[in-house]
């Protein structure tokens, strides 16, 4: 089993629904090592909960997730899945970063604060060199000299730019991004997809559920088009957002883009 | 429309130095505005105020030498003493209680869940001066306790009278009905808390207790405080109700002395004064425990008093 040929992400057949609502039908992924994926989709589709369910924060109901070549959430025994307790499932996401479309940002802790929580409180390092990595991870996102605000002090665009350095902090094998300028005034959206794109070149994974169609275009390894919980298309973003196939596709794409 | 109105104003005020607007207006003297009602009031209110500061002062029967003669008595210290332990012990034990009770509310699990209702419910709706005698008069109820297996045999037995003295009733009956309000303090203030912080939390991996204590207990402080420092004033209030258990706490210890010399007016001016004093040290107690939960949360804090008290000197200066 070489690194290389594992995928880092590996979703199959995945199912999920909320009460009657299919969210899920049947998703099949696979995210190289190093790559960026986009997702895209009409609001509804399921590209957040696929997301989600990269990192057991969404519980899915049937087939699998594999991250690294490890089952999330699961122990495999013979021809059953077992639940894994959720310390194990805590460690499982020590791996994963996740950006949320609201930041989440710890108000009541300083950004420095925030950054170093869980990697003292979560992996156990210790507090005077996670908090040095700190520091230079603020000094990546370029916010050095914002160490010890309290996140309400800063703009949305600052806010969303700590949340990459705290999901960064984990020293994640890879990062999940749940529409990471959504919530932000528009001046704000370049200063983080400028942060995104330096990670994007620097070789992490990632998978990115977007409404920029540019930052797919110029970022992204793949593009994969959900629609009503199936992948409708994927493929190579000269492919998929030049010149679409499914006509589905072609409908979004033609609405985001005017 | 100041263009409109300008052309005729000119006309009909030939006073006006020729060029009429802009820089004469800019030379002009502010005059706030003024507020005759409100020195109005403020004599109504000052008057008043003397009025009460000479009928306290003047009447013979409020009786201040009484006041001061018994305000520091040792039998006074003493029930103030107590009265504060029963306070101090009724409000631990009901928050560490009402905690877990809340947090039982708030469990996935319906049994804890009915449990932690029932319990709400039954000790929210008995008045304190019932539940209080209920656990006096156990031994009535049970003649004995014992520790053990349940169901099985047991280790040890004691006496309920001996177990339950008329501190420990007080103690039990204030801290178990305390219990009941402040889950409902302690769950209305982890309600406030908003799910995206937990998610946060749970998608860094962080466990379950360092996320209770590090990232929602902080945040839900913020509303606990006020409430939690409400109840506990109630409570430093609600120890007088003890008396009926003939212990010696401030209220009942007045009462003893008036019944004595029978100079009433003063001892409960005594108590009064106690009372105040303790809820008084209480407020301020709360006032920097919510400016420490207030980090964060607003974008400047507000000064405490010497620190307004510095400033001030400082601009006086």
């Amino acid at each position: 089993m070489t690194t290389t040929t594992t995928p880092m992400v590996e979703l199959k057949g995945v199912h999920k629904s909320f009460g009657a609502v299919q969210v899920l039908r049947g998703v099949d992924l696979t995210v190289g090592a190093g790559e960026v994926t986009v997702l895209l989709g009409p609001s509804g589709s399921g590209k957040s909960t696929v997301l989600r369910a990269i990192n057991h924060l969404e519980k899915v109901d049937r087939g699998f997730v594999r991250v690294d070549g490890e089952l999330i959430g699961y122990r495999r025994a013979g021809n059953r899945l077992h639940e894994l307790p959720e310390r194990l499932i805590l460690k499982q996401r020590n791996r994963i970063g996740f950006v949320f479309q609201n930041f989440n940002l710890f108000p009541h802790m300083t950004v420095l604060e925030n950054v170093a929580e869980a990697p003292v409180s979560a992996q156990g390092r210790d507090r005077a060199t996670v908090r040095t990595e700190a520091r230079e991870l603020l000094d990546r996102v370029g916010l050095s000299d914002k160490a010890d605000e309290y996140p309400r002090r800063l703009s949305g665009g600052q806010q969303q730019r700590v949340a990459i350095a705290r999901a960064l902090a984990l020293r994640p094998a890879l990062l999940l991004f749940d529409e990471p300028t959504s919530a932000l005034d528009p001046e704000l959206v370049g200063e983080v997809l400028d942060v995104m794109r330096d990670l994007a070149r620097s070789g992490t994974t990632m998978v990115v559920v977007t409404h920029e169609i540019g930052f797919a275009r110029e970022a992204a390894d793949t593009v994969v088009f959900l629609d009503e919980g199936r992948i409708v298309e994927q493929g190579p973003p000269a492919q998929v957002l030049d010149d679409p196939q499914e006509p589905r596709t072609r409908a979004f794409l033609s609405a985001v883009l005017h | 429309m100041t263009e409109v109105t300008r052309g005729p104003a000119r006309a009909t005020a030939p006073e006006e130095p020729p060029d009429g607007g802009e820089s004469a207006l800019t030379n002009l003297t502010v005059v706030p505005a003024r507020h005759p009602w409100r020195w109005a009031a403020t004599a109504v209110v000052l008057v008043l105020a003397a009025m009460a500061v000479h009928a306290l002062v003047t009447n013979p029967a409020w009786d201040w030498p009484t006041v001061g003669a018994y305000l520091f008595a040792p039998s006074i210290l003493r029930a103030v003493a107590l009265t504060l332990q029963l306070t101090v012990l009724g409000i631990v034990v009901g928050f560490v209680l009402g905690t877990v009770l809340a947090v039982m509310r708030l469990s996935p699990n319906p049994l804890l869940r009915s449990v932690s209702w029932t319990y709400i419910w039954v000790f929210r709706s008995v008045p304190l001066i019932l539940q209080l005698l209920f656990w006096y008069n156990l031994a009535l109820l049970y003649r004995s306790i014992s520790f053990g297996i349940p169901f099985g045999p047991a280790f040890f037995e004691i006496g309920t009278m001996d177990l339950i003295t008329p501190v420990t009733a007080a103690v039990l009956g204030l801290a178990l009905h305390q219990a009941a309000y402040a889950a409902e303090v302690v769950r209305s203030g982890f309600l406030g808390v908003d799910q995206g912080q937990l998610e946060a939390a749970a998608a860094l991996g962080i466990p379950r207790w360092r996320r209770f204590r590090r990232i929602q207990l902080p945040q839900a402080m913020r509303t606990i405080v006020p409430t939690a420092a409400n109840e506990l004033i109630g409570l430093v209030k609600g120890t007088s109700v003890v008396y009926i258990m003939a212990l010696s706490e401030l209220f009942y210890q007045v009462q003893v002395i008036y019944t004595r010399t029978g100079r009433v007016i003063p001892m409960l001016l005594v108590a009064a004064a106690w009372y105040l004093a303790l809820t008084t040290a209480l407020s301020i107690g709360q006032f920097y425990v919510e400016r420490y939960y207030a980090k964060g949360a607003l974008r400047v804090l507000p000064p405490t008093p010497i620190q307004r008290l510095r400033t001030a000197v400082r601009r006086a200066r």
